[in-house]
Formats: structure tokens, C-alpha cells, sequence
């Protein structure tokens, strides 16, 4: 599976999926290589969180296939896929709220290492430390024995996406990142989150409205439009193309 | 947590020595020792927020799986007969959970009442295999070869049920500490996040309904052992009720809710029992009204709020 | 061919009665989205009622046929006084509460209307076989029936689906209900008096579990746990056709009502459990119910 980009590790075949008269993808084909860091941009509604969803077993799509490394994963649910090492952090965070921050973590690992031994305690296993790290590393070491229901929208956004990276994944998809997290804060996140994945090598795919983001972080970008993918290239030449100035980042950039 | 400890084994003392200090109560607290483990089991499910109405039908499996082993192998050790009682109610737990495990909620506590109902009804109707409504009788088992009368068989079923009710709540314990009884907790508030964790819930949650079926399976064999009977009453809803109403009322935060809240219960309901006989159902229902509305943590955090200040309630750790 | 007849005939006017109670339990689930366990009970002191206040009217001379309207009167009775002190009461505190809690308080209730009609009206059978024999019989094929249970009851359910139906689609408290039902806040925000809605609702709902114990009375003796049976049934019921589904509900009913009535006369052993296994069936296949529709969290 590699071509002159790298090696394949995601790939979306002619995806279609409608919701009742709605069409959110009508023919999807989207690639994302090993090392990538793919972010998807689209006006609002068009389907890009649908996408995810189809990638991550979610949502079944009407037609079309995904794989991952070359198998396909098309129609498997969401667990078996995430043990295959695609992990998702969502647009509204998903945490077990009657559980710490840190509890969030410790759980995430464990499922990593197995450790369900009926008898364990869950606070001590041996990942304890490198969750602790984690945490600090997002810049939430202060709110790690805070219940999740307790933090401040922007915290719970980076304990979200510190939990998917806790999974250890080989992809890791994300829905606006950065959304929720305070202006100030964005690109220090940004920052922090995008050194975490190169370091750990993991590759991405990111839905994202703020096109300055796009520009800094993303290796290339797809551009979502009519449930189709208008079309796909390096962060410079996508932002600039009249046409997606025009229909999208017009349109799109109320994040 | 080393006074948790300690007030675990303080509690354990003083039961042991209830034959010496009271003997007349021996049976009393056997009784309530055997129920609080099928509180247990309710405890257990309680904590991924599902009430089963039906439970009570493990605990007539457990009675009922005594009283068919120990007629048809006289004199056989009381640990063979728990052992059986806890493979049949795992086996039961097991067929009825991998179908109420998909559902949630309404459905789950609907869907094991039904069941329990058709056990019910299964249990009084086939006469000829069940002994009808008079059910069958439990009779006295041995220990390690050794058989006994009446008298001092009442003493070795309190130390092997309050044996079993030791190990039972450790293993509890630690279960709900550990990433899969915490995985229970985590069923409650986040069912995507847990799937996109690599888990499945239904696998969560069908582990927790095997343990309380168990649990519930081992209340109805030492029960019924002490009683010398099992009766399709053993499965009857309100026996069910009966439990779930225990584990609100000693509160659904710790383990030792369940004990606490039967020993309460059965006490209040032995006192009583002369005077109120005809209208306990009614004080039940009042009672789970007025804690459900006003103290939703029941016992355990009252016990906190009063002695250890602790300001939470049930409520607000959940929000 | 006289025993597939007797078992059809049977099995619909079994069917109108589960009908009835589990259009109560269903319609108050949809609108509440409260099940209400205490719904049996309803069924149960509706037919408590409904013999004491029939009884009393024969004994003491009157027109036998006033038996009739006393099970409507009876019925009524139940639902809104019954039915709206519960509301009132209890759930009118507990509508924000979690799912758990809901379910507990009903069933609490439930213990407690068991409890009520047992002090009340004591362990030993009611009868109240007048509007039954006033009827008279008909003879189909060769054997009796009853006009009582081949029409009476038939008839009396289908009027009460066809005024819900009526009720709900073309009257502007119908209209307000299914508001409600859509999105207490958006109908709350229009001006829609949402505490009125959800009172009416519980209190329609529960009338129709009494009217359906109601109705019940001269075909069966009343005896302690009819209460406790009829909750689960009328749940299978429910829940076979989908939660909150009205017209599918009639559907379960009349599915479940003539397989128990066949396994009455064909296979008796498993009568008790064919509701059940129906349930079970249906859930198996489809999750939600023959009609209920899958939600998918939006994530």
C-alpha cells in the first residue's frame, strides 16, 4: 500500500450516505497517509462530523467502503475499530462525567493494556504516571481529580482529545479541536496537541472552521462541499483557490 | 481508607460474636447476612443506574437448586450445595443478561420483571417437578462430613454465610474499583465514550448482571437453607421490590449500604411485624418516596452528612 | 374449526382489555416519558370499584342497566382522582429527576395502591357478572357466546382508539399534547401551559387502565395481584408494539391477546408465558418494538 506519498492508512471509497431527503456524502473518496495531518474543511451541515462518524463505525454508510492499513472496516462498530487503532475525540466532548479527570484517563489506558483483571485497582495501575504526564502535557495536570462533569468547557474539550490519545492510536480523528477552548489559548493548544501527535507519530484528520488553524497545522486539506470532496491539496494552494474562498471560507468561518 | 478497613473488620467482629453475645438473634442476622448479599447484587447493578424488578429470581434459583441437591444427594456438604446454587444463578444470569443487556433503563427493570414473573408462575403451576405454591424442602446439608442437629446447624450456616458474606463483599469491593466495575460507573454517564474506548458496553454491563446474579443466587441458597425451604414466593416481584428497596434505603454509594440497610430493614420489619403486618407494603412504598425525595444518598450518606460533614449528596456527585 | 373460532373470539375480547390498559401506559410514557409502574393498580381499583359500586346498585333494586354506565362513572372516578393526586403529588416533582428515580417513585406507588386494595377490599374474590348476563348470548356456529365479550368489549375498544385519534390529531389540547410531547420547551415558550398538558395526559392515561379494569369485571373474579400481573402485561404490550406507539399498540394487544387465548385451548401449559415470549420474540428481532423508531445520539 504505499504510493509516492507514503504509506496508505485510511482510505474512504465512494462513501454515500443520506438521511432521509438530506444527502451528506454522495460519493466520498479521501485518503490519509502515514504522518499526515489532513484537515477537512466545508460549510457548516455539509457532512464532515458524518464522515467521522462513518470512519469510526458510528454511522453505516449506503454505499462505499473504508479501510484502514488495507482491511476493510466498513459496518464494524465503533469499539472493534477503535481497538484497531483509530481513535476520535468529538465536537462535544464525550467524558464519563461521574468520573474524574484523571479516572477518565486511567480507564482509557487500561482498556490499552487489558488490565481488566476483575481485582486491579483502577487507580493503580502501572500507566498511572504517563496519564499524569498527559494530562500535564495538554496543560490539564490541575483539573486531574476534578470530576469531568465540573470543568470549563475548553478543559473538557482538551480532556477529551487527551483520553483518544491516551488509546494510543495510529489515527486520530478530531472534530474542531480547538472549538470551546478560549481565543487566547487556541494556538498554544494547537500547538502543544500537534508536537504530542508528531512525537508519538500519530496521524490525523481534523474538521476545522478556523482557517488560520488550518493553514499552521494541516499537511493538506479536502474540502467538503455538496457530498462530494471539491478537492484536496496543500494547505497554500487550497486556502488561496478562488472558488473555496468563495463558496467555503466565505460561508464557513463562523467557528 | 484504612478506616474503612478498619470499620469493615470491627463489623466482622461483632457479627462473629452474635451467637455469643445474643444467641437468640443467630437466625435473625443469618437471615439478614444471606439477604444483604442479594442487596449486593442489586448494589452492583445500581451503580451503571439499572434497577432490576426481578431479581428475586435468582435468589428462588439458588433456593430452589438446594432444594433439588440436597434431595437427590442426602447429606451432601453445604459448600457443594453453595457452589451449585452459584453455577445455576451464573448460568440463569448468564441467558436471561445477554438479552436484557441491550436494553436500558424502563426496559431492563421491565423486561427481568417479566421473567421473574414467568418463573414465578412456571414455579407454582408445574405441581409434579416444583412442589407447586408449598415449594420443596431444603434439607440440612453437612459440613466437611460431619452432620448436625437443628440447634447447631444454626450456628454453622450464620458462620458459613457470614463467611460468605465477608468474601463476597471483598471481592465486590475490589470489583468496583477496578477498571471494570469502574467501566460500570462509566456505562451510566457515557455509552459513545465508552464504545469509542474499545469496549463494549453490553459486555460491561452483562459482567455486572452476572455478579448480581450470583450474588442474588447465593442470598437465595443460604436463605433458604436456614429456612429449610424454597417457595415460588422466593421469586414472587415483591420480593424483588423488596431488595431494590433495600439498596435505595442503605444507599447505592458503598458496599456497606447493603449490609447496614438490611439489617435496618429486617430489624424495623421484626419489631414491627406484630403491629404492621397488614400494611408494610404501604410503609415501603412511603418510605422509598420520602428517600427518594429527600435523602436519595439513604443511609451511607446520611451516616457522612452527620458524622463526617461530608456536604454531598447522592444528587449532586452525579450532576 | 369451533375451537379456532372460540380462541379468535376470546383472544380479541382478551386483546380490547390489554388495549385498553396498555393505550394508558403507552400514552402516558410518549407524552411523560414516565412509565408508570403503578399503571396495574389503576387497572386493578378501577375493577375494584367498578364491582362495589355495581354490587351495591343491584342490592340495593336499582336498574340492573345502570351497572353500565357505573363502569364508565367507575372508571372516570379512578383516573382523575386517583391518576391526579399521583400526578399532582408525586411525579409533578420528578419530571427532572433521572430515569432511575422515576422508575422508583412509580413503583413505590405501585407497593403502595397494592397495599391500599388489599386493606380495602381484602384477599377474598369480587364478582360483578350483571352488564355480562344483561347482554345475553349469541350463538355463532353452534356454541354460545357471550354479546358481552364478542362485541361489547370489542366495540368499547375501538371507540377509544378512534377518539384518541380524534382527540389527539384534531383538537387543540390533542394539539398541545403532542407539542409537548415534541419539545416541552419550544411548546412552553409559545405559551403552551405544559404542568396543565402533563396532567391531563396521566389523568386520560390512567382513566383508561381503570376503564379497562373496568370492563374487565364481569368477565373475571377480581383477585389480589391482578394488579401486579396486568403492569407486565400491558408493558409487553407496550413494548411489543414500540414505547409510546398508540395505533401499534393496538396491534401488540390483538397479536398477544389471541396467541395466550390459542395457547389457552391448544397448548394451556404455556399460556401464562406467551405474552412474553412475544415480547421477547419481537425485542429480539427488533429492538425498539414492531413500530418504535431507533434514535441515534448525535455526537
Amino acid at each position: 500500500m504505499s504510493t509516492d506519498k507514503g504509506t496508505l492508512l485510511l482510505q474512504a471509497e465512494g462513501l454515500k450516505l443520506r438521511f432521509g431527503g438530506i444527502i451528506a456524502a454522495d460519493g466520498i473518496n479521501l485518503s490519509l497517509y502515514k504522518g499526515e495531518h489532513l484537515a477537512i474543511i466545508g460549510p457548516n451541515g455539509a457532512g464532515k462530523t458524518t464522515f467521522l462518524n462513518i470512519c469510526t463505525g458510528y454511522l453505516k454508510p449506503d454505499a462505499g467502503k473504508v479501510t484502514l492499513n488495507g482491511r476493510e472496516i466498513t459496518g464494524r462498530p465503533p469499539r472493534s475499530i477503535t481497538r484497531m487503532g483509530v481513535a476520535r475525540a468529538f465536537q462535544i466532548p464525550q467524558l464519563f462525567t461521574g468520573h474524574t479527570v484523571l479516572e477518565n484517563m486511567l480507564l482509557a489506558a487500561s482498556v490499552r493494556e487489558r488490565h481488566w483483571g476483575l481485582l486491579r485497582n483502577l487507580m493503580r495501575i502501572p500507566e498511572r504516571a504517563e496519564m499524569e504526564h498527559l494530562l500535564d502535557m495538554v496543560g490539564c495536570a490541575d483539573v486531574r481529580d476534578r470530576l469531568a462533569s465540573e470543568l470549563p468547557e475548553g478543559k473538557r474539550k482538551l480532556v477529551d482529545i487527551a483520553v483518544a490519545l491516551a488509546l494510543k492510536p495510529e489515527v486520530l480523528l478530531m472534530d474542531e479541536p480547538t472549538s470551546g477552548v478560549a481565543t487566547a489559548d487556541k494556538f498554544g493548544v494547537m500547538e502543544t496537541l500537534m508536537k504530542a501527535l508528531r512525537e508519538a507519530g500519530v496521524s490525523s484528520v481534523f474538521v476545522e472552521h478556523d482557517m488560520e488553524m488550518v493553514g499552521l497545522y494541516a499537511t493538506r486539506v479536502a474540502v467538503w462541499a455538496q457530498g462530494i470532496i471539491q478537492m484536496t491539496g496543500e494547505p497554500k494552494t487550497v486556502l488561496n483557490d478562488p472558488d473555496v474562498i468563495r463558496n467555503v471560507i466565505g460561508s464557513g468561518e463562523h467557528a | 481508607m484504612s478506616k474503612g478497613l478498619i470499620a469493615a473488620i470491627v463489623a466482622l467482629i461483632v457479627l462473629a460474636l452474635v451467637p455469643v453475645g445474643a444467641p437468640s438473634t443467630v437466625v435473625f442476622f443469618t437471615l439478614c447476612l444471606a439477604k444483604s448479599l442479594a442487596v449486593l447484587g442489586i448494589l452492583v447493578l445500581i451503580r451503571a443506574d439499572q434497577v432490576s424488578f426481578g431479581h428475586a429470581m435468582y435468589f428462588a434459583i439458588g433456593a430452589y437448586t438446594a432444594a433439588y441437591i440436597t434431595a437427590e444427594f442426602r447429606n451432601i456438604d453445604i459448600m457443594l450445595v453453595i457452589l451449585a446454587a452459584a453455577i445455576s444463578s451464573l448460568i440463569a444470569g448468564l441467558l436471561v443478561g445477554l438479552f436484557v443487556t441491550r436494553y436500558r433503563g424502563i426496559f431492563f427493570g421491565m423486561i427481568n420483571l417479566a421473567f421473574s414473573m414467568v418463573l414465578y408462575s412456571g414455579l407454582e403451576k408445574a405441581f409434579h417437578i416444583t412442589g407447586g405454591s408449598d415449594g420443596l424442602r431444603i434439607r440440612r446439608p453437612t459440613l466437611m462430613g460431619m452432620e448436625f442437629k437443628r440447634a447447631e446447624f444454626d450456628l454453622v450456616i450464620f458462620y458459613v454465610t457470614l463467611a460468605m458474606v465477608a468474601l463476597c463483599f471483598w471481592l465486590v469491593w475490589r470489583y468496583l474499583r477496578s477498571p471494570l466495575g469502574q467501566a460500570l460507573g462509566a456505562l451510566k454517564t457515557n455509552e459513545t465514550r465508552l464504545e469509542y474506548l474499545g469496549l463494549s458496553a453490553r459486555r460491561v454491563l452483562l459482567t455486572g448482571y452476572v455478579i448480581s446474579a450470583v450474588l442474588c443466587g447465593l442470598g437465595g441458597v443460604l436463605l433458604g437453607t436456614v429456612q429449610g425451604l424454597a417457595t415460588p414466593e422466593h421469586a414472587f416481584w415483591s420480593r424483588s421490590a423488596e431488595l431494590v428497596f433495600i439498596a435505595v434505603l442503605g444507599g447505592p454509594g458503598h458496599v456497606a449500604g447493603a449490609l447496614s440497610g438490611t439489617v435496618i430493614f429486617e430489624a424495623v420489619r421484626t419489631f414491627a411485624a406484630a403491629v404492621l403486618d397488614d400494611s408494610w407494603q404501604l410503609i415501603l412504598g412511603i418510605t422509598l418516596i420520602v428517600i427518594i425525595l429527600w435523602a436519595p444518598g439513604g443511609l451511607v450518606e446520611l451516616w457522612k452528612r452527620v458524622f463526617l460533614r461530608k456536604g454531598k449528596t447522592g444528587e449532586e456527585v452525579q450532576k | 374449526m369451533d375451537i379456532i373460532l372460540l380462541a379468535l373470539l376470546d383472544g380479541i375480547a382478551y386483546a380490547a382489555l390489554l388495549f385498553l390498559v396498555a393505550v394508558g401506559l403507552t400514552l402516558i410514557f410518549g407524552v411523560l416519558g414516565i412509565l408508570n409502574i403503578a399503571h396495574g393498580s389503576l387497572y386493578a381499583i378501577g375493577a375494584y370499584v367498578t364491582a362495589t359500586i355495581g354490587t351495591w346498585l343491584v342490592a340495593n333494586g336499582y336498574n340492573p342497566w345502570l351497572t353500565f354506565p357505573a363502569l364508565i362513572v367507575s372508571a372516570i372516578l379512578v383516573g382523575v382522582i386517583l391518576g391526579g393526586l399521583i400526578e399532582r403529588l408525586l411525579l409533578s416533582r420528578i419530571y427532572t429527576k433521572e430515569p432511575i428515580l422515576q422508575l422508583l417513585i412509580t413503583f413505590a406507588v405501585f407497593m403502595i395502591l397494592e397495599n391500599l386494595q388489599r386493606m380495602i377490599w381484602g384477599v377474598q374474590p369480587y364478582f360483578l357478572d350483571t352488564p355480562l348476563t344483561l347482554l345475553g348470548n349469541v350463538s355463532l356456529a353452534g356454541v354460545n357466546y357471550t354479546l358481552y365479550q364478542v362485541a361489547f368489549l370489542p366495540l368499547a375498544a375501538i371507540a377509544v382508539l378512534v377518539f384518541l385519534r380524534y382527540f389527539l390529531r384534531h383538537t387543540t389540547m390533542g394539539a398541545q399534547i403532542l407539542a409537548v410531547t415534541e419539545d416541552r420547551e419550544a411548546a412552553s415558550s409559545i405559551g403552551i401551559n405544559a404542568t396543565w398538558v402533563y396532567f391531563v395526559t396521566f389523568v386520560i392515561g390512567a382513566s383508561f387502565a381503570a376503564l379497562g379494569g373496568a370492563l374487565a369485571t364481569p368477565t373475571t373474579s377480581l383477585v389480589t395481584g391482578m394488579g401486579a400481573n396486568m403492569i407486565v402485561l400491558s408493558f409487553a404490550v407496550a413494548a411489543t408494539a414500540g414505547l409510546g406507539q398508540i395505533e401499534g399498540a393496538a396491534v401488540s394487544a390483538l397479536m398477544i391477546g389471541i396467541a395466550r387465548s390459542f395457547a389457552v385451548y391448544l397448548a394451556p401449559e404455556i399460556e401464562v408465558v406467551m405474552p412474553y415470549l412475544i415480547m421477547v420474540l419481537v425485542l429480539l428481532v427488533r429492538p425498539n418494538g414492531l413500530f418504535g423508531k431507533e434514535t441515534v445520539r448525535k455526537i
